[in-house]
């Protein structure tokens, strides 16, 4: 019957825009999800740009922010698949210091020196791969095993010094500490420790989003339980992520090592785990586990170093950009619970 | 007779749309032992949240207490009103003192200091009376399950409760325990309380019950008086229902018979399970009965390796097999369904997409590590058009689907390892009745092509409706198997009694 055939095309025209439109609404929410706070780091710019009489957005000032954002986005992606599996590392800066104590010792060694850059990050590795033994085959809560490490890996490092400062003004590839890579000569180059901190988030978004790894990794901080009953490895996973967010935090300790051609085993990377971590939740990442994106965390890792410079360029005191930074911090964790409503978990 | 001291009229409760009590009519007098019985889900819990207070009935129904209409309202009221649970999970404190306990949220206190030595005072005749063997200062974590029962007796007593609910008091208690608790229970009834005694089994309403009233489906189905509590009447009361047609069962129960898939041996975690054995033939439908707390996850559990087994082995086609963790099971092709899919099966806040494909990610990975996509998408499109899932595409999160299809993707997952062996814990839990259907007719499909399955169900209709046998466990142990034969068909009075029965009845 013609009636009724046109009856259900309308029927299925209704259902097909009613899916569409259900489509069109999640893409949408993605899309909030995914921009995140993207837009908070564009209207930062913006208005720190105006506050400051438009020293923003000078090649030189942004130069700067990009290097300063450098070693954070590096320690913020280890912290990333830390975070995505529902755990923590508080450690990342007292690592930091120890490997760059680590690197910067092998390059006194008149054979050895060109070897401190491997020496540095296999450094972070080791105390990485400690953490996350500690955590997945002895079932301690990450909070805990990390916070002991932040005292003990903090030791280690003045340790390494004697306690004292070791400099090096001679260190290898002291380039990628203060160095330039020159993209349109004499118009547009960007420092080395920034190329160093893009690749890190390309291969961690690479690893997070195009292996298997990744997905279990999501799956982990999804739900453990089920991780477990789908045959997922979860300690292995576990020790991944925290190596991962060690290894990290050793070329972290590389980047400031080769920028500072010193290091001291009591100063250096002292609070780093916070910027790290704050940058993290910054970008969307939830602090449960489960859900977030590499992306973000850059976002959040700039966010941090365009208020830090913001704030200078725009003469608020040093005390003040404390209180604002502890306010982004908790603002960011609103924010967070926010978005988390409209998920599906409760 | 005297008057009664609770009596219950009308008292409905719906949940949405889902009616679990419908009109429910309850009479309890003081000094009787009322046996309350029903299968799972049969609406005994959500009346006795009613009593405690943590429901509010639906307006309409009207509960007295000694003659007068009382509201019971808020987590207190219950026991504002005379009335005192004790749950099958008891709610004690276990890093308190047994007086505290006994006390909690009304202690004693002088001068804003908490008053030790007067709770534990006033505790003490109340303890002498029932005859317990701890001091008031004794830590409750220190005492076995049947002095953690005397003292939730004794926090009721202390109250002064009129009305004693208990929940299944002895599914943890060893015999002797049980038999001291009925002594109890009696010498309770003598000194004029009325207790109403939920209960699956049948020694214990035969043993105690002065009267017993049925529950099914949320339904008032009758009250016996002693002397016609008779077990094969209780157990006509609580099944006597239907069994609807959608059941799908058109493989044929005797193909593959002499092929046994899955054999598990004397499996024993030494808690819940207590040495089980049961075999699983290629292309055959086996249903694992029994009550809730029987036994029947944790050795589907012991058997996927998702818990750590004591004793016991397996044979997977007549061959023995060692299985660790799930993870084996499923390189085995030994896949579990979890009877609880938003706790340890899915992941709620990942795609669809990413859910089905979890297990086989692995497999299809291109150079070892990297993703397969192409595939995952064709594997997902395959399952949505398979299984009919119903939600806008493969990305949506699977947290936002109907219970239904949620299952359906986590099915979907099952079976892209292609199992030999299939378990099946409460496939249909959560299910509307639609999907409940085309998840009969998978497994039914399956099992036409060979695998083999064991259903884990609380629900009887269900087992009997798509199983061919029926293996039925009780306290950890296989009770019995339940076959069809040419004659007789299963029952659920058959099930029931196997489910329900125990030894010390017998004598």
């Amino acid at each position: 019957m013609p009636d009724n055939g046109s009856t259900q095309a309308k029927a299925a025209t209704a259902n097909d825009l009613a899916a569409a439109q259900a489509t069109k609404r999640q893409r949408i929410r993605l899309l909030i999800r995914a921009a995140g706070m993207l837009p908070v780091l564009l209207l930062l710019c913006a208005g720190f740009h105006y506050l400051s009489d438009g020293r923003f957005f000078t090649g030189q000032n942004l130069g700067i922010v990009l290097q300063q954002a450098a070693v954070n986005t590096v320690l913020a992606a280890g912290m990333t698949f830390v975070i995505l599996t529902g755990g923590i590392d508080l450690s990342v800066g007292s690592i930091l210091a120890a490997s760059a104590m680590a690197g910067l010792t092998m390059s006194k060694l008149p054979d050895l020196g060109a070897l401190w850059l491997p020496a540095a990050v296999l450094t972070g590795l080791g105390f990485g791969i400690v953490n996350g033994a500690l955590i997945a085959l002895l079932r301690l809560p990450p909070f805990i095993v990390t916070l002991g490490s932040l005292t003990a890996v903090r030791g280690l490092a003045r340790l390494l010094g004697a306690d004292t400062t070791v400099f090096n003004p001679s260190i290898p590839y002291a380039f990628i500490g203060n160095g330039s890579l020159t993209l349109v000569p004499g118009v547009a180059s960007i420092p080395w420790l920034s190329v160093i901190a893009l690749l890190v988030i390309l291969v961690s978004w690479l690893v997070l989003r195009r292996t298997v790894l990744g997905v279990h990794i999501y799956a982990v901080g999804g739900n453990e339980s089920a991780a477990r009953l789908a045959g997922i490895k979860v300690w292995a996973v576990v020790i991944f992520v925290y190596g991962v967010s060690g290894l990290l935090a050793g070329l972290g300790g590389a980047m400031q090592a080769a920028r500072l051609y010193a290091a001291n085993g009591l100063q250096l990377g002292q609070s780093y785990e916070l910027d790290a971590i704050t940058a993290v939740i910054l970008g969307g990442t939830s602090f449960v586990g489960g859900i977030g994106s590499i992306w973000g965390t850059l976002v959040g890792a700039l966010i941090i170093a365009v208020l830090s410079n913001g704030l200078i360029l725009t003469g608020v005191s040093d005390i003040w950009q404390y209180v604002i930074k502890g306010l982004v911090i908790i603002g960011a964790v609103a924010l967070d619970r926010y978005r988390l409503q409209g998920s599906a978990r409760t | 007779m005297n008057d009664p001291i609770l009596e219950m009229r009308g008292v409905s409760k719906s949940f949405f749309s889902i009616k679990a009590l419908r009109a429910v009519d309850l009479t309890v007098y003081a000094g009787e032992i009322h046996a309350l019985m029903g299968e799972n889900g049969a609406g005994k819990s959500t009346l006795m949240k009613i009593l405690s207070g943590a429901y509010r009935p639906d307006p309409g129904g009207e509960i007295r207490i000694e003659g007068k209409p009382v509201r019971i309202e808020g987590p207190l009221g219950g026991r504002a009103a005379g009335i005192s649970i004790i749950y099958q999970e008891l709610s004690l404190a276990p890093n308190l003192s047994v007086a505290e306990n006994i006390y909690l949220g009304r202690e004693l206190s002088r001068s804003g200091l908490l008053a030790r030595g007067a709770m534990r005072e006033g505790v003490g005749p109340i303890l002498e009376r029932l005859g317990a063997d701890f001091l008031p200062s004794t830590l409750v974590a220190h005492l076995s399950m049947g002095q953690r029962q005397l003292v939730e007796i004794a926090r009721a007593l202390h109250a002064r409760s009129k009305i004693l609910i208990m929940d299944e008091p002895t599914t943890a208690l060893s015999a002797g325990e049980s038999e001291r608790l009925f002594a109890l229970i009696r010498q309770l009834r003598a000194e004029g309380l009325a207790i109403i005694y939920i209960s699956h089994r049948m020694d214990e309403v035969y043993a105690l019950g002065d009267r017993v009233t049925v529950l099914r489906d949320g339904r008032l189905v009758g009250s016996l008086d002693k002397q016609d509590i008779r077990a094969d009447a209780i157990v006509r009361m609580m099944v006597g229902r239907d069994v609807s047609s959608f059941y799908k069962k058109d493989h044929d129960p005797e193909a593959g018979k002499g092929h046994p898939v899955l054999s598990a041996i004397d499996v024993a975690d030494g808690l819940r399970v207590k040495g089980c054995s049961l075999t699983v033939h290629a292309g055959e439908v086996v249903g694992l009965a029994g009550l809730i707390g029987a036994g029947r996850t944790e050795l589907a559990h012991l058997i996927i390796g998702a818990a750590p087994k004591i004793s016991g082995r397996l044979e997977l086609e007549g061959q023995p097999i060692e299985i660790r963790t799930p993870g084996e099971a499923l390189e085995a092709g030994i896949a579990y369904l979890t009877e609880d899919r938003k706790a340890l099966g899915l992941f709620l806040d990942m795609s669809c997409l990413d859910n089905i494909n979890l297990a086989v990610l692995g497999r299809d990975a291109k150079l070892g590590w990297f993703l397969d996509r192409d595939k995952a998408r064709e594997r997902a499109d395959r399952a949505f058009v398979g299984l009919s899932i119903r939600a806008a595409n493969t990305a949506v999160p699977a947290g936002g689907l109907s219970g239904g299809n949620q299952q359906k993707v986590l099915l979907s997952r099952l079976l892209a390892i292609a199992p030999k062996v299939l378990i099946l814990d409460e496939p249909t839990r959560g299910v509307d009745v639609g999907a409940k259907s085309e998840i009969y007719s998978i497994i039914d499909n399956l099992a036409k092509a060979g695998t083999a399955i064991l259903v884990i169900s609380s629900d009887l209709p269900e087992i009997i409706g798509i199983c061919d046998r029926v293996i039925v466990m009780r306290s950890g142990l296989v009770a019995g198997e339940v076959r069809r034969t040419e004659t007789a068909p299963l029952t659920q009075e058959d099930i029931m009694a196997l489910a329900t029965w125990t030894e010390h009845l017998d004598a």
